[in-house]
């Protein structure tokens, strides 16, 4: 079964008229070749001006569309040889964030990043993306290893936010996230980060200070959660829409400011009705930008990394 | 308030006559233990409770003229920064916030945003300081105060100069939306620049110290220096009740809470901060053996006239 968002019912109701013609054909009643042809143009139709103007609060809904590929959909596409690796060396590992080493188009690469989960199980077990600082911990063991062994660095980046919890605090959240922007802009490989569903603040910022960041076409990145946003400015989670439309939230709006290097298109539709054909664009990316970075001599490549950073919000939106 | 009301509504008041029974610019309520306490001990106490010990917040020109030589210091020209850079409005613009909490600073020493950047002796030696101002739209980060981290980094840099910052802030400017959150990286290379120089980075976190401040520059000093009672933390408590639905344990998130908790070294009390820094200055700049005959004739090593090297190279090699 395919989950459609509120805003795709006239689509789910045009497939699903086109679902039952089918139906009715195998069982030899009708003949409605025709028919199933008028109606499959028209939903494509459909599908391509709905997704041609959402509104940022839509990009939202897409970006956390419980179908859109994750993390495991991506590594299990990308890589080759791929071995997942586990813990912060100190008190757990965390699901959250996940990471490991595998050949990425022929080249060996540690990727990191976070899981969300694809079905309730896997979202309870990898606590919705959201992790704990053993999370982060993992992550910069992961970036100091490639480092060691001068290999580049690929993150994808899908959570709400750290996780705001009592145990989190206790372990130093905010420290190791911290520790994890540092690490970022410290090491001497290239890090290529794409925000591949939900940039959730802190919590996305820890794996994505990179060299190349990379957003796809409906995914969202920001300080703030739109309805936390809302909560706190609005008094009201229902504002939770015009809250998403003031952050500038949407990957255009972070391209133009300057946040981002490149949007990355989906397939007609988004992320979630074509996930093979979305990891493959997402894989051409980075391919791109790594050859170019791997180019590039260390030194030079922390440098440079650094102060794109530092040049970052000195302008805003013209 | 205008130009007008700051200046008139004093005279205003003293005709009309405040209140007899508590004028309340003479007294201040205790907001720990609710005990009164005459304004001029609260200042001459640092904003501290006689009665309960409580440290209630401390505005940043008093927090920098405690900590340098003779209440004496200059103030960093800070660059200037997009205003308003998303066009942001909630149920107010933000522009209009923005001049509004402006308008509240008091004219001399105007901000213009919620950070002061400093610089000036401690002990006789060139420090360079960095405070947040709370009472400017809660001492939240956005472009300008990332900025003035980065000048304050450059600042010691360039002389030489340890760094200290002074977090007051409940995280990251919403209004800036994503131009916050990229502060985090910018003030983390501010001060890795700073430890990549070998000059000490301090880090004094006062209440509040949260969000993404807390998450970047503020867990990454040499050493972190915690005013007692300070709320320190990343997520917020009530953010964390509703998520975890349970009663958060006592002293959670507090300074203690974290020195427990192995994430800052030292809770010192506000009259003990500067002879802390100034000792911890010397331990970790002089290192070369000085004279313990001279050292040990001063009761305090902070206030002992030490040796100050001719460059900062003996100092601990941070990279
Ligand atoms: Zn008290």
């Amino acid at each position: 079964m395919r989950n459609f968002l509120d805003f795709e019912q006239p689509i789910a109701e045009l497939e699903g008229k086109i679902e039952e013609l089918r139906h009715l054909a195998d069982t030899g009643e009708v003949n409605i070749a025709d028919e199933v042809g008028k109606l499959q143009t028209k939903v494509d139709r459909l599908i391509t001006t709905t997704y041609a103007k959402l509104t940022p609060w839509q990009k939202v809904q897409v970006a956390r569309h419980p179908d859109r590929p994750h993390f495991k959909n991506y590594v299990s596409r990308m890589f080759t040889d791929y071995q997942p690796l586990s813990g912060d060396r100190s008190f757990a590992d965390d699901h959250a964030i996940l990471g490991g080493i595998g050949r990425f188009r022929g080249r060996s690469c540690v990727v990191i990043g976070h899981e969300k989960g694809g079905d309730t199980q896997a979202r309870i077990k990898h606590n919705f993306g959201m992790a704990r600082p053993e999370g982060y911990r993992k992550a910069q063991r992961l970036m100091e290893l490639a480092e060691r062994f001068q290999l580049p660095v690929i993150t994808l980046v899908d959570t709400p936010g750290a996780y705001p919890g009592v145990g989190a605090e206790e372990r130093g959240q905010s420290e190791a996230i911290a520790r994890s922007i540092e690490l970022c802009l410290n090491i001497r490989v290239p890090l290529v980060a794409t925000i591949i569903g939900e940039g959730g603040s802190g919590g996305a910022i820890a794996l994505a200070a990179g060299d190349a960041v990379f957003m796809l076409e409906n995914s969202v990145y920001s300080v703030i959660s739109p309805e936390g946003c809302a909560s706190i400015l609005w008094r009201s989670a229902e504002e939770a829409q015009t809250a998403a439309e003031a952050l500038r939230l949407t990957a255009q709006d972070l391209e133009k400011l300057k946040v981002i290097d490149r949007v990355i298109k989906e397939p007609v539709g988004g992320a979630h009705r074509e996930p093979d054909e979305a990891v493959d664009k997402v894989s051409d990316e980075i391919e791109a930008a790594l050859t170019d970075l791997c180019a590039m001599e260390p030194g030079a490549l922390r440098a440079r990394r650094r102060e794109k950073f530092l040049a970052m919000g000195r302008h805003g939106l013209s | 308030m205008s130009w007008l009301e700051r200046y008139v509504r004093p005279k205003i008041k003293a005709l009309v006559g405040a209140k007899p029974e508590v004028p309340d610019n003479l007294w201040h309520k205790c907001d720990n233990c609710g005990q009164m306490i005459f304004h001029r001990d609260l200042v001459a106490n640092h904003h501290v409770c006689q009665h309960c010990n409580h440290h209630m917040r401390l505005p940043a020109e008093q927090r920098l003229e405690m900590l340098f030589d003779d209440g004496e210091y200059d103030r960093a020209e800070l660059p200037k920064t997009p205003l308003d850079p998303l066009k942001f409005r909630d149920r107010k613009r933000y522009s209009d916030r923005l001049k509004e909490a402006q308008s509240k600073q008091d004219t001399k020493t105007a901000n213009k945003d919620a950070i002061i950047v400093a610089h000036g002796k401690m002990e006789g030696r060139a420090v360079v300081v960095a405070a947040f101002d709370f009472s400017f739209m809660g001492g939240s980060m956005g472009v300008a105060v990332g900025e003035g981290i980065v000048t304050a980094a450059h600042l010691a840099v360039f002389q030489q100069a340890p760094l200290i910052i002074i977090p007051a802030t409940g995280g990251a400017r919403m209004q800036e939306g994503i131009l916050s959150l990229m502060q985090m990286p910018r003030t983390v290379i501010a001060v890795q620049e700073v430890k990549e120089a070998g000059l000490p980075f301090f880090v004094l976190l006062t209440d509040p110290t949260t969000g993404g401040v807390s998450a970047s520059f503020a867990m990454l000093g040499d050493i972190h220096i915690a005013e007692p009672g300070a709320v320190i933390g990343f997520a917020g408590r009530r953010v964390i009740e509703q998520t975890v639905k349970e009663t958060l344990p006592d002293g959670f998130q507090t300074a203690e809470y974290l020195l427990e908790h192995g994430m800052v070294d030292i809770v010192a009390p506000r009259t003990q901060i500067r002879p802390t820094i100034i000792r911890l200055i010397s331990l970790l700049m002089d290192g070369k053996p000085v004279d313990m005959a001279e050292a040990s004739s001063d009761k305090d090593a902070a206030e002992g006239d030490l040796d100050i090297p001719d460059s900062a190279e003996s100092g601990p090699d941070k990279t």
